[in-house]
């Protein structure tokens, strides 16, 4: 198939940036969206453009970092990560706009790249557990409940790919914060922290410029991971605990 | 030796709260659920004035003497008025400085997007203006009489309806009406979301409540301009 790409283009952090539009012709559908911008950017360096910059690993929808929001939807039209999205949900002469994350907080680096640096400020704030190093300990030396676990194993899944900043009109970071906080705290692992985490961590997310909540929910549809809302919901009420109770 | 301890006095909780946009929020949802429990009283006690003028005054005669003779007369008025008023300052100040920093976090838009939030979620900040200036009108039509056409004091029907034989004074009321009733249907599930309250399993009940409470407010206080419009009270 054959595609009109309008992807913003900016040189620097310093830069101003501009939509600008490319023509890419016979692109299969079993290709992944990143493929295809390889394809283009393949065909960039040959006439010696400058390549489109954009983050990527894994390739398998797992590490995160493949952000960047086409028509106007982080990861796209369908639920997933960019890496794991095919040129089959686009047709034939569509016009596709590429845009790079749009927070505050997560300022453009280059192109498509943006810095995400602050949700790794975020976790160094309280996104760990204490645990003797060292020996080994005993794998059932703390006791877990089925539903605990499976809570945690839930909020757990989040890979902190920021679609969720990105589409919220507030630029807000709660559904990353309170997928880290709820995934630790409910565990018993993550009792000894379980107040100065939620306080720090809310604290952090505020320092770095996201917006508050306004429970508006975009953010649980963009997530790829499907971290449900009622998950901010959680952190509110062990924030407002710990903050009733103290550091502990 | 001991470890060092953190010797610095902890914050207070008003300030941790109110200097966190976790904790404004939930000053914020604090002071709507305040003020949605007394607009379920008010809006109850609205519909007295289709029994007519005797019952209607009596009414607003035995709210100046709620709690006696434990209280003094108008005590419990006054007492409900302070609540009340601090509630709409927090309640907007908290909004106001939330929005502006929302507003900041998210400065560039997107060339299209669509967006998939309820006509009531987008429109919280508007329709919270309409209300904060509908709030000034009413206290100045109603409470003071300072615009009011008769301004009778101690005669609250007869100032009712010759405010509302105004058309664009019910106008204007229906209008606060309609955008009170998206307020809520957003604002109450919110709040039980911002307050830690809802979970998987009570979703769905935080929001047929919250629509239900909308309903029934909108209709409840529509109900008293129509009723004038109409000539069912006069
Ligand atoms: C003074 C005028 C008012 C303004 C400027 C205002 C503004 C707002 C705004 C901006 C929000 C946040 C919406 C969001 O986060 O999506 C909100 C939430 C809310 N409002 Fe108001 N509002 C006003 C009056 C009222 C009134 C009269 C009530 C009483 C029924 C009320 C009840 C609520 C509730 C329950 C919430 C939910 C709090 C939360 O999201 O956690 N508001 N308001
Ligand atoms: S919550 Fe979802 S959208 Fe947000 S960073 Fe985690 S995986 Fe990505
Ligand atoms: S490249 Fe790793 S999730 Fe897309």
């Amino acid at each position: 198939m054959n595609l009109t790409l309008r992807i913003w283009r900016q040189r620097d952090a310093g830069s101003a940036g501009a939509m600008t539009t490319y023509e890419v012709k016979g692109i299969s559908e079993d290709m992944s969206f990143l493929e295809m911008l390889d394809h283009l950017n393949e065909e960039l360096i040959l006439a010696g453009d400058e390549p489109v910059a954009f983050d990527h690993d894994c390739r398998e929808g797992i590490c995160g970092a493949c952000g960047m929001v086409i028509n106007g939807a982080a990861h796209g039209p369908e639920r997933t990560t960019t890496c794991q999205l095919h040129m089959r949900h686009f047709s034939d002469g569509d016009t596709i706009d590429v845009e790079p994350w749009r927070a505050a907080a997560f300022p453009v680096v280059k192109d498509l790249v943006v810095d995400r640096s602050a949700f790794d400020r975020i976790i160094g704030a309280g996104g760990y557990v204490s645990a003797p190093t060292g020996s080994a300990p005993d794998a059932h030396a703390t006791p877990v409940p089925k539903p605990a676990a499976d809570l945690a194993f839930e909020h757990a899944e989040c890979i902190g790919c920021g679609a969720c900043v990105a589409a919220c009109p507030n630029g807000s970071a709660m559904l990353f914060t309170s997928a880290k906080v709820v995934h630790l705290n409910v565990l018993p692992q993550g009792a000894p922290e379980r107040e100065s985490r939620v306080l720090d961590m809310v604290d952090t997310m505020d320092a770095q410029g996201f917006g508050g909540c306004t429970n508006t929910g975009e953010c649980a549809t963009a997530c790829p991971k499907g971290i449900p809302l009622t998950a901010i919901g959680r952190m509110n009420r062990e924030y407002l605990r710990a903050t009733v109770k103290g550091r502990g | 030796m001991a470890l060092a301890t953190r010797t610095e006095r902890s914050p207070s909780l008003i300030g941790t709260l109110w200097r966190s946009t976790v904790g404004k929020k939930a000053v914020m949802a604090t002071t709507g659920l305040i003020m949605l429990a007394y607009l379920v009283a008010h809006m109850m006690g609205n519909l007295k004035v289709f029994f007519g003028p005797g019952e209607f005054n009596h009414y607003g005669h035995w709210i100046r003497t709620i709690g006696e003779p434990f209280l003094h007369r108008t005590w419990f008025l006054w007492i409900a008025r302070v609540v009340l008023a601090a509630s709409v300052v927090l309640h907007g100040v908290a909004a106001y400085q939330l929005s502006r920093r929302d507003l900041a976090a998210r400065p560039a838009k997107y060339e299209r997007k669509r967006a998939r939030a309820s006509y009531a979620t987008r429109t919280m900040r508007w329709g919270g203006v309409i209300l904060g200036l509908f709030v000034v009108w009413h206290i100045l039509d109603l409470t003071t009489l300072t615009v009011n056409p008769n301004a009778e004091e101690g005669r609250p029907y007869q100032n009712l309806v010759a405010s509302f034989d105004r058309w664009w004074v019910s106008a204007f009321y229906i209008a606060a009406m309609l955008a009170l009733g998206l307020h809520i249907r957003h604002g109450f599930w919110s709040a039980a979301q911002t307050l830690g309250a809802n979970s998987p399993r009570r979703d769905r009940a935080f929001k047929v409540i919250a629509n239900g409470l909308a309903a029934l407010l909108t209709l409840g206080f529509l109900a008293v301009p129509i009723g004038v419009l109409t000539g069912i009270v006069s």
